[in-house]
């Protein structure tokens, strides 16, 4: 059990930490040429493209795959489920430097890095993107506060920490309603353009499609972490626990494939899944690794008792879930002169802000109670 | 942002004036001081090959052939300037405005470069400066400046052939529909732009298949920001209903236990 587990040291950074490092560093000196050089002379992106990676994979997939942190703390506080309070923390720390790396990935893709600022003083209320944006800064100061804890309760702040804990769950309530808002409005985007969205993605339920499969991919996201962590730390597998939150994704993925099934029912669109060439191709692909594969490995038995097994069906869920993201947005953009790979800098940008993410990870659970359980320290 | 206005001016392009001299892509550039693009043959006449931050309208050129005749159309592209632009809605930071005439018109000092216009547009308008480091989104203004100043466009002023009727924009859906019933047989039966998108300002007659020319015409024909309206609208009661929700689940499920966190540290209550 988590609980159990008290020690907090861990073993020193082997040479996969130092390499990401690295490739920490090497983004940031791609992004830096970015900066200097502008848009044009560092993407692949055109007039045809103008949004890439960096929006596929920096935004779009970066906010769902931090979805864990509202999915675990709606767990833990709303549906008292107390055996997932162990990962809270975690899983909130995830979603903070997820976000806080998203937003990094914004200020990049942006053509006016200091402009970013902007939507919090000008206004358009009927902007999807606005709207995404005052979300993501509230929710950012959420976690911030939910995460607060740690630092205190590392400095000994004993009395601002009682003194926190009394928001603790209108915090939570703010997280869920923010993220409910926001993940679904990443779908949003796409509404405005009903005839460039192949069919087999557009639907008016497009935002509730990326609100489920944001959950799938948070839960997912959340299991990863902790085997991982569990390999690289040394530390004993939660089992119960990743066991449980594959049974989260099972669930969350079941209802997803029964929604799209019948959304394209409803909307007569099932032929078009084997009729539309290239997107039946994306989309099957899609379908394929990121639900019924998962689905069919969360189903066997010994998939669901192998740390290995729960591990695979996570990754699939990861992979198909950032191929829909990708495959929507493209999709949206894809006229008949259309051709989009991304150039090196982007890659290196990306490459680099996911090890920031595990560089932020390992240094806050070096240095502040992650792990062990909140308020056992006490 | 309805244009029911007196002011709202219109342009209909009557494609089958045009003998494809670009004296429009001439005086665009001229008046909009925008540089010229160094150009290469490349088999076809259009060019440059598409709109682009400096080119903010081009002659497409199509050559076809009917009844083994070679049949050449030459097609106008600008903004077509919506009722309810997609991209003025799409702005999160209210980039876009729509003048008293209709022009829809960009302000560099509030755009972020988020680039969603880009994406919005339902005609793919909106182009970038992409080898800046401080871009803009350019685009056709309606030659704002010269509507405000109570003159015709500098495209709609240089045109040899007439082909493009500016006016009130009433009167310009009322030529159109002149147009279309004094001449049967003449266009086909459709005048692009009334319908697409909710309607726009500038609309188009046309003799030959407004697909085949390269137009979009799987456009839905209502205003497209009402789609995402639609979830935005919302917002309020979906928030009311889910804070109402998630309290009275919490309430229910950690029924019973008094400090909520204090005395679970052995995670076996279930």
């Amino acid at each position: 059990m988590a609980a159990n587990s008290t020690s907090t040291t861990l073993p020193a950074p082997s040479t996969g930490f130092w390499t990401v490092v690295a490739l920490t560093l090497v983004g940031a000196a791609a992004a830096i040429y970015r900066f200097a050089v502008g848009l044009g002379a560092s993407t692949n992106l055109t007039d045809n493209v103008p949004w890439g990676l960096w929006v596929a994979v920096d935004v779009l997939s970066g906010v769902a795959l931090a979805a864990g942190g509202f999915s675990i703390t709606a767990a833990v506080y709303i549906f008292n489920m107390k055996k997932y309070k162990s990962i809270a923390r975690p899983a909130i720390l995830t979603a903070w430097i997820g976000y806080t790396v998203v937003v990094m990935g914004l200020v990049i893709d942006i053509g006016k890095p200091l402009a970013f600022w902007h939507p919090l003083v000008m206004w358009n209320y009927r902007s999807v993107m606005f709207e995404v944006v005052v979300c993501i800064t509230l929710y950012s100061s959420v976690l911030a506060l939910e995460f607060a804890p740690a630092f205190l309760e590392r400095f000994k702040l004993t009395g601002l920490q009682k003194f926190l804990k009394l928001f603790t769950f209108p915090l939570v309530i703010a997280g869920i309603v923010l993220s409910f808002l926001h993940q679904s409005s990443l779908g949003g985007f796409f509404l405005i353009m009903p005839h460039k969205v192949p069919t087999l993605w557009w639907t008016t339920n497009l935002p509730y499609m990326f609100y489920i499969s944001a959950i799938a991919l948070g839960l997912a996201m959340v299991s990863f972490e902790s085997i991982v962590s569990a390999w690289v730390f040394k530390r004993e597998q939660e089992t119960d626990i990743i066991r449980g939150l594959g049974r989260g994704v099972l669930i969350t993925l079941c209802i997803y494939l029964a929604f799209k099934i019948g959304d394209l029912a409803w909307r007569g669109a099932l032929p078009q899944v084997f009729s539309s060439g290239k997107a039946s191709l994306f989309f099957s692909l899609e379908m394929l690794i990121g639900v019924i594969v998962p689905i069919a490995l969360y189903a066997m038995r010994s998939i669901r008792e192998s740390v290995n097994g729960l591990f695979l069906a996570a990754c699939c869920v990861m992979v198909g879930t950032v191929m829909n993201r990708f495959n929507v947005n493209f999709f949206a953009q894809a006229g008949p002169h259309t051709s989009y790979f991304p150039s090196l800098w982007e890659i290196l940008v990306t490459i680099g802000l996911v090890s920031l993410m595990i560089v932020l990870y390992r240094l806050a659970v070096t240095y502040l109670p992650v792990f062990h359980e909140p308020g056992k320290s006490h | 942002m309805a244009t029911n206005n007196e002011k709202a001016k219109g342009v209909l392009v009557d494609l089958t004036r045009c003998i494809g001299c670009r004296g429009c892509q001439v005086a665009c550039k001229s008046w909009n001081d925008r540089k010229t693009d160094k150009t290469a043959l490349e088999g076809n006449f259009t060019n440059p090959k598409e709109l682009n931050s400096d080119t903010f309208t081009r002659i497409s050129f199509i050559e076809q052939d009917k009844a083994d005749q070679p049949v050449w159309s030459f097609i106008k592209n600008q903004c077509m300037h919506c009722a309810d632009p997609a991209c003025l809605s799409a702005c999160p930071v209210g980039a876009f405005s729509k003048t008293e005439q209709g022009a829809v018109v960009y302000n560099f000092g509030r755009c972020i470069g988020c680039r969603y216009c880009m994406v919005a547009c339902p005609f793919n308008i909106p182009k970038y400066e992409w080898e800046s480091t401080n871009p803009w989104i350019r685009k056709c203004t309606f030659c704002a400046d010269r509507l405000a100043d109570d003159k015709v466009p500098a495209c709609v002023k240089v045109c040899p052939t007439n082909v493009m009727f500016f006016g009130p924009l009433e009167d310009v859906k009322k030529e159109a529909e002149k147009r279309l019933k004094e001449n049967p047989g003449k266009y086909v039966n459709h005048i692009y732009g009334k319908e697409e998108g909710g309607g726009t300002s500038w609309m188009y007659l046309s003799a030959i298949p407004f697909d085949q020319l390269g137009f979009d015409t799987t456009i839905p024909a209502f205003k497209l920001p009402n789609l995402t309206w639609g979830m935005l609208s919302e917002i309020p009661v979906k928030v009311g209903a889910l804070v109402v929700g998630l309290g009275l689940i919490a309430a229910f499920r950690n029924r019973g236990s008094s400090e909520e966190s204090s005395e679970s540290t052995h995670g076996e209550e279930k």
